[in-house]
């Protein structure tokens, strides 16, 4: 005889905070917020892969242009905000620590604010300074774009180069801007201490996320300012 | 009187099937070997379609289920089938890709003595100039039995020059040039299309090849108003364009000579090895500064947007006659 | 002989009503939109899907018609190149690609490995606003003026030419495209790490099997479409010379990130329907199927491989010949694990004991139509054939063959087969046996002419035609009209039996599987207690035992 289901949730025991119902226990969930992360992360790459290859071909067709373009990129800001963005890993996986080995949650807020402090300096240094001279010598291609005559014949394509450049460093910044609402969100988590050395799970998932959006600039960084043949060797091309 | 209906029914539709050609004409050098490998492709779907059909047919009426209860004893799997079935099918792909591919290379290459004729596609209209200078409109004139081969290119989006009955079809991509060839067998009219969706009137880009014998060839090519060559409309331009003030004959101008540079391998600053054929000219001109050679600084301006497709096969033309005949010309 | 309900235990038939299940748990259109029960979601998907079928099939309706007269009988050209573009990009990014996923899927998947919900149910209803926002902006491109590159977007027509809604369509699956992510990230997820105890992966379903191949190619090939449209939007909108080759751009670069996407799309559209068609086959000839380690790993293998031959798309762009050479070899390649799964279903009917209940009527005609569709993909793979093929009306029947004769047949045999399961009620069989053969004999005179259109030289997207190709045309249309008819009779008694029909128990087929071992509907927690699975999959010699 079929007996009609009754919500028996009472009769179980009382699950650890932050369980969801459609794991059978802890060790479930956390093994699924991983590998989701981990999946996630791979169409991520996927999706900016598919714009690093269409940059590194249109690099090898356009080389000139590109290389004037690179040349004109501020690459110490570039330089300090890739040390930013490392910095902020490290914070990051620091937060994770302080909550896996049980410190006090102030220790915790601690890191993750520092986190989002580095991520805000690197978005200011990108579009305060950065992004708004390229405004003002005309870089940026849709806005009063001045192809300049020292470019030479080149000049055609070096607007080609800063698409590139804007929407890369654009993609990579509205992923930041999104973990920057991320790392808000468990800063509040984390000042209400739902963090503990039994249930960090979503600071572990977020710092994958976070690492890798570090991990992208890191490529980012030598492909845009880098090769730019500023660093020419007398002699070789 | 029903039955009477349905026969007549059933006969007009047969009478009206056997009406429908199943091939386009043949009417090129490659066409009957295209169909021969149809045919086997053919062959194949339809048996292995046949057979599959007619195994499940059989199947569901011999093994149908007789009784509610019913239970079919338990069959897992059987190895030395599934081999089988997957390397008797990977054998027969393997034939198909050996027959299609050589045939392929074959319809790729064309012979060295081909007459060439120059094709550009631009929206809605197939623009066609032979060598000795007559252009056509959505029409192409061509001796039979004598290996023609196209190369063309597009004024504005992607096209694709298709002729059923010779089974050749290549895209016209703008910015490039890309080429087919065919030799016709037998006098007629076909169809060219479009065949690749490029714009409201895709549908009405399309013409007609006329093959005629040499000497109808001869004589159409020849009647009309006399033209001239697409050599000698290209060394107009020349002028026109100032390309000669830059590109004299004796190496004396702030350019290289032109003359016989066509099919030379040429170094560039970079060290590079290009063979100079038609794409590489054709990038000289619109996207001069792509190409620096070693001892000329480049100075070289862009014809993008001054000229037009055919324009610029124009100058190529003349540019392939310079070394040809090894005249000397101040280009004056 | 009518609906063929096998109670598992005889005489207890439960009035639905009276007991708690997913549908009637809570009420209220806030339940249904803030839900985040697979299967309310999967229904929320079923109702979207189908609305966009029918919204694409009128397009094709209108098509067929003006078709019948050389010269066109309905529209001007402009207008008939919207229709052909809207169709392709409705049919292709609303309905195939989501299809079977998004409602069989979402509601099967932790059923079938016995578990309450996907892992990320929220993500789950974000991946169906995520859809509904795509649609939207689809549909408003519709209303607005329409769309008329081709569903394939080629540039420069799409970046430079077209006076079109291109930006709102191409936003629109965009955006769709996350959907598709989200949803194959829940499944990669779900079927990782929450099968029920004793459930190894040689024991499930071959379904999940499909849906997991299925996952990946979603989870790697999806980003890279977002990607190209989101450049061929830059490219509209600023001008740069990404894809216009007039400043500098590379038009066959388009193509090739494009078709990078595509062509593991279309297996995505394909896999699912094999993976229902295993569930079909092994039920209705109540035996165990036939090589399931050869079928599973197929499933995988054709995930793998349709990335590597997007070329064949591009065979007489010019590319080079050899480049031809590897993406002709790789194409035949793909097409071995789907024929080994063919022969595998094939096998499985031997000595089986086979009924004739629509579902099994709807996968007798998948394998033959499937069959037929990819050995003519033969044609295309071969390059000397494709050289004259591509482009005509050849290419327009091989993928309808597969889709619609292939796809489409597998969707529709699965809502068949577990409309008990979801609806809790059985739809009458004889009109499920009677639109299964409309749809059969409809969709084979409407596509077959096509392959000889093709051959003969006829190219597609054509608003206008030689006369000579009239009667082939005409051919084509009538049948049309028949395979619409034939899928309105579905949705007629489909929704009548919701209300109508008669009261189905849980495993109404007798099938083996963990979802038929819950009560239909089922409750929205699916299981009680989680099974702990002890047998193989299709275990149908194993008389009476569950698998629980």
């Amino acid at each position: 005889m079929w007996e009609a289901p009754v919500a028996d949730l009472a009769v179980h025991a009382p699950h650890p905070p932050g369980f969801k119902h459609q794991f059978e226990d802890m060790e479930q969930q956390r093994e699924a917020d991983s590998l989701g992360m981990w999946v996630f992360l791979v169409t991520e790459i996927m999706f900016f892969g598919g714009l690093f290859a269409t940059y590194i071909i249109y690099r090898a067709l356009y080389l000139t242009a590109f290389e004037e373009g690179s040349r004109l990129l501020n690459v110490k800001f570039g330089a300090a905000n890739t040390a930013v963005l490392i910095g902020s890993s490290l914070t990051m996986a620091l937060a994770i620590h302080a909550a896996q080995a049980g410190k006090k949650k102030s220790e915790q807020v601690m890191y993750l604010v520092l986190t989002m402090i580095l991520g805000a300096i690197f978005l200011f240094l990108k579009f305060n300074f950065e992004w708004r001279a390229d405004y003002h010598e005309h870089l940026i291609p849709g806005f009063h774009f001045i192809i300049r005559p020292e470019w030479g014949a080149a000049g055609t394509h070096v607007p080609l180069f800063f698409c590139f450049y804007f929407f890369m460093t654009g993609l990579h910044a509205l992923h930041m801007i999104i973990g920057f609402g991320i790392l808000g969100t468990l800063t509040v988590m984390a000042q209400r201490g739902r963090f503990s050395s039994e249930y960090y799970a979503p600071l572990e998932v977020s710092g994958l996320y976070w690492h890798f959006v570090d991990i992208v600039w890191i490529f980012l960084f030598p492909l845009l300012y880098l090769i730019g043949g500023r660093f020419a060797i007398p002699g070789v091309h | 009187m029903i039955t009477g209906l349905m026969l007549t029914g059933f006969t007009n539709i047969a009478a009206a099937v056997a009406a429908i050609p199943i091939h386009p004409t043949s009417a090129s050098s490659i066409a009957d070997s295209v169909d021969h490998l149809y045919y086997f492709l053919t062959v194949i779907t339809l048996f292995f379609t046949f057979a599959i059909f007619t195994t499940i047919f059989y199947f569901m009426v011999k093994f149908r289920r007789r009784s509610p209860d019913e239970r079919p004893a338990d069959t897992k799997t059987h190895l030395a089938l599934e081999l089988t079935w997957t390397i008797v099918p990977t054998l027969i792909t393997v034939v198909i890709f050996v027959w299609a591919s050589s045939l392929y290379f074959e319809n790729s290459r064309p012979p060295e003595a081909s007459t060439e004729i120059f094709v550009v596609g631009k929206q809605w209209m197939w623009h066609i100039q032979h060598p000795e200078g007559v252009r056509e409109i959505n029409e192409l004139h061509v001796p039979v039995n004598a290996p023609i081969k196209i190369t063309m290119t597009s004024d504005d989006v992607i096209h694709d020059f298709y002729i059923p009955a010779f089974r050749v079809k290549k895209d016209a991509v703008p910015g490039r040039y890309t080429s087919l060839w065919f030799q016709a067998t037998k006098i007629g009219t076909y169809h060219i299309f479009c065949a690749q969706y490029c714009g409201a009137d895709h549908a009405e880009m399309i013409g007609w090849v006329y093959v005629m014998s040499p000497s109808d060839y001869a004589a159409w090519l020849s009647g009309g108003a006399r033209n001239e060559s697409m050599a000698q409309t290209g060394e107009r331009l020349f002028t026109q364009l100032g390309c000669v003030t830059c590109h004299v004959a004796d190496n004396t101008g702030r350019g290289p000579s032109l003359v016989g540079i066509y099919g030379k391998q040429e170094k560039l600053r970079n060290g590079d090895m290009k063979l100079v054929d038609e794409a590489l000219i054709r990038q000289a001109i619109v996207n001069p500064n792509s190409i620096i050679l070693p001892n000329y600084p480049p100075i070289m301006p862009s014809f993008q947007g001054q000229i037009n497709e055919e324009q610029v096969l124009q100058l190529i033309a003349y540019v392939k006659s310079l070394g040809a005949e090894e005249r000397k010309t101040n280009g004056k | 002989m009518s609906t063929t309900v096998i109670p598992e235990m005889p005489g207890q038939e439960i009035p639905a009503e009276s007991r708690v299940n997913y549908l009637n748990a809570s009420y209220g259109v806030k339940s249904w939109l803030l839900t985040t029960d697979h299967k309310r979601i999967a229904l929320l998907y079923l109702g979207s899907i189908t609305l966009m079928f029918f919204v694409g099939g009128f397009f094709a309706v209108l098509m067929r018609l003006h078709l019948i007269e050389p010269q066109g009988a309905l529209v001007a050209p402009e207008t008939y190149n919207k229709l052909f573009t809207m169709h392709g990009v409705i049919m292709v990014f609303f309905f195939l690609v989501p299809s079977i996923p998004a409602t069989l899927g979402n509601f099967l998947v932790p059923m079938m490995i016995g578990a309450r919900d996907l892992a990320f149910p929220r993500l789950n209803l974000l991946s169906w606003y995520i859809y509904i926002i795509g649609a939207a902006f689809t549909l408003y491109a519709v209303i607005s003026g329409g769309v008329d590159t081709g569903w394939t977007f080629y540039t420069p027509y799409s970046s430079t030419f077209s006076h079109t809604s291109v930006i709102p369509t191409a936003l629109g699956v965009f955006i769709t495209g996350f959907s598709s992510i989200l949803t194959g990230l829940n499944f990669v997820v779900t079927i990782h790490k929450m099968r029920a105890p004793g459930l190894t992966w040689f024991r499930l379903p071959l379904f999940i099997w499909a849906m997991y191949a299925t996952s990946i190619i979603f989870i790697l090939g999806t980003p890279v479409i977002a990607i190209t449209i989101f450049l061929l939007g830059l490219e509209r909108l600023l001008h740069i010379g990404i894809f216009d080759p007039a400043i500098g751009g590379d038009p066959i670069l388009f193509q090739h990130m494009f078709w990078f996407y595509s062509h593991p799309a279309v297996y995505i559209m394909i896999l699912p329907g094999m993976g229902v068609m295993s569930e079909l086959i092994t039920c209705f000839s109540r035996k165990r199927v036939f090589g399931y380690t050869f079928v599973a790993f197929s499933s995988l293998a054709i995930a793998i491989i349709s990335f590597l031959v997007w070329g064949h798309h591009m065979f007489v762009t010019g590319q080079s010949i050899y480049a031809g050479l590897i993406f002709s070899v790789l194409s035949f390649l793909v097409a071995i694990p789907s024929a080994v799964k063919v022969f595998n279903w094939t096998a499985t009917l031997y000595k089986g004991s086979i009924s004739y209940d629509a579902p099994m009527l709807y996968a007798l005609g998948f394998i033959g139509l499937f069959t037929m569709g990819g050995l003519t993909g033969l044609f295309l793979a071969s390059l000397a054939t494709d050289v004259h093929l591509n482009g005509t009306y050849f290419i327009v029947a091989h993928f309808h063959y597969i889709m619609v004769g292939g796809a489409v047949m597998a969707y529709l045999g699965g809502i068949h087969f577990w409309w008990p399961k979801i609806t809790g009620r059985m739809y009458p069989d004889g009109w499920a046996r009677f639109a299964a053969l409309i749809i059969f004999v409809g969709f084979n005179l409407t596509f077959f002419p096509q392959f000889v259109l093709g051959y003969l030289g006829m190219p597609r997207r054509y608003a206008v035609y030689p006369t000579e190709f009239q009667v082939l045309n005409v051919m084509s249309s009538a049948g049309a009209s028949i395979l619409g008819i034939g899928y309105l009779i579905p949705l007629i008694y489909l929704l009548w039996s919701i209300r109508y029909g008669p009261i189905a128990g849980p495993n109404p087929w007798g099938a083996k599987g963990l979802e038929w071992e819950t009560p239909s509907p089922p409750p929205t927690e699916n299981f009680e207690e989680i099974p702990v699975v002890t047998e193989d999959a299709y275990d149908y010699a194993n008389v009476g035992g569950s698998r629980g």
